[in-house]
């Protein structure tokens, strides 16, 4: 069975079949990961667009490794010194693109909905990576391969994510992507980085890591976000790291080994320790890996899926 | 719905031609000491095990076995109607410098050899690679032929081989169909 969509645009509202669908996939490309020679054919004669109108460079490399592991041929596109700051707008810069008839889209951009719109004016395949504090469906997918690499299922797994919840679209899109998949969700941090509705996503609420951690398998740790003003949600540096700072000790004290994760690039020792980091139970790198497999394997799934 | 025509090999006739195969494997290659087998799934998959237990037997020894799907190599994927779902790729082992005897159940236009022969190409050099099938119902569409063939059956193109193994269909046979009605 394709894919129901032609579109990546979110994990919300996202079938159990698609999503197990693609983390499936995903284990054939991981393979491929591991060959001598790291290229397969599928894609080609294919051209895939990388539209970022933001910054990133994680994300961009994946994509484009990616793209180029299954033979696409790539287009690259950022932003600065480009026609938008000309005054261009999205529609007129995609149909450009798109007039240069490029099969597929990969968008990063600072405003929530933007890819859903594209979606509607062009025809190509579109992916999100990145929209706003709205989605990011391929690092919630591949988040969710290293889970369940790792536990061999998502299903009544304690996934807590710790963080600024209110602007991370990683939080967002793996709470839809886990809660489909039958995980038990809960989030954590200050108050002030919480939106009031979250319960609605049927997600538990903690404002104490000792309150959670006892009974939690997988720790997500966000990135404090210091470049977008995260300063003004909690006092200082040091007080959120000792409230919220994941370190050897408040793990110990837990007293439950638990897998760590995190979307990078870190800030060692404010909201991980750096010995947390690199310890046994931290699957950060796996998470930088699979994710060229899981965007393989989107990239594959919607380009054959006519 | 397709209606059998003939059942070309029955599950003693499917033994024996098994064996026969991994015997001229053998002949061939002097022994198994350089040899490594690579069944194209999902039912070369099968083949490719029955093969390998025998000349484990025969020779006394243990060989690598690996399976491959070939669907990211395919020439036609862009345009299938269907999408295939991925079975994954397993040769975990090397094959640089080894003679792959690669294992299909029916050789008819090639071109699923062909994707094969690319794929094997990506995983190392071998210093051989040479192809053993169950059945060649003939109509190739690219120059490719079979090391070691099973059985050699006419067919029009329009008829179609079914292989059937005990691990997924619950008996071994070689079935001739109709043409589609």
């Amino acid at each position: 069975m394709p894919l129901h969509s032609k579109h990546l645009l979110g994990l919300d509202g996202m079938s159990r079949e698609d999503l197990q669908l693609i983390l499936d996939t995903a284990v054939s490309f991981r393979e491929v990961l591991e060959r001598p020679i790291k290229k397969v054919p599928p894609l080609q004669g294919k051209t895939v667009a990388n539209m970022f109108f933001e910054n990133s460079t994680r994300t961009r490399l994946s994509f484009e490794l990616a793209e180029r592991r299954l033979s696409a041929d790539v287009l690259g596109f950022v932003a600065t010194g480009s026609s938008v700051s000309k005054g261009e707008t999205l529609k007129d810069t995609a149909r450009n693109i798109e007039a240069m008839k490029v099969d597929m889209v990969v968008m990063r951009h600072s405003a929530a909905g933007a890819s859903h719109y594209l979606s509607r004016v062009i025809d190509a395949n579109v992916i999100n990576a990145g929209d706003g504090s709205h989605e990011h469906p391929t690092q919630g997918l591949l988040d969710m391969y290293t889970i369940r690499e790792k536990h061999g299922r998502l299903n009544d797994l304690h996934v807590c994510i710790v963080g600024d919840i209110s602007h991370s679209r990683v939080a967002r899109s793996n709470i839809f992507g886990l809660k489909t998949m039958g995980a038990r969700v809960s989030v954590c941090g200050p108050a002030t980085m919480i939106p009031r509705e979250i319960g609605r996503l049927g997600v538990d609420v903690y404002h104490h890591l000792d309150d959670v951690l006892p009974t939690v398998d997988v720790l997500n740790v966000l990135r404090i976000q210091l470049e977008r003003d995260a300063g003004r949600l909690f006092p200082t540096i040091r007080e959120y790291r000792q409230t919220f700072g994941i370190t050897r000790r408040r793990l110990e004290k837990a007293g439950r080994v638990m897998t760590i994760m995190h979307p990078g690039p870190i800030n060692r020792d404010v909201e991980i320790s750096a010995d947390v980091a690199d310890s046994e139970h931290s699957v950060i790198l796996q998470q930088v890996l699979n994710g060229v497999a899981v965007r393989m394997s989107v990239l594959y799934l919607l380009s054959t899926r006519n | 719905m397709r209606r059998l025509k003939a059942q070309i090999i029955d599950t003693d006739g499917f033994d024996r031609t098994l064996t026969r195969l991994a015997h001229e494997i053998l002949e061939k290659n002097r022994g198994a000491s350089n040899i490594v087998i690579v069944g194209i799934r999902t039912r070369g998959e099968f083949i490719a095990r029955r093969v390998a237990d025998i000349i484990e037997t025969v020779e006394h020894t243990k060989l690598h076995l690996g399976s491959m799907d070939i669907t990211l190599y395919r020439d036609d994927l862009l345009g299938k109607l269907e999408q295939p779902q991925l079975k994954g790729t397993e040769v975990l082992f090397d094959i640089n410098d080894r003679d792959v005897i690669l294992i299909d159940d029916v050789l008819y236009t090639g071109r699923t050899i062909r994707a094969a022969l690319d794929e094997l190409a990506d995983l190392g050099r071998p210093r051989t690679i040479q192809l053993a099938v169950l059945v060649d119902r003939g109509h190739r569409q690219l120059p490719i032929r079979a090391d070691y063939v099973g059985k050699n059956i006419p067919t029009s193109a329009n008829e179609s081989i079914r292989v059937h193994v005990k691990e997924v269909d619950g008996e071994d046979a070689v079935l001739l169909m109709h043409p589609e009605e």
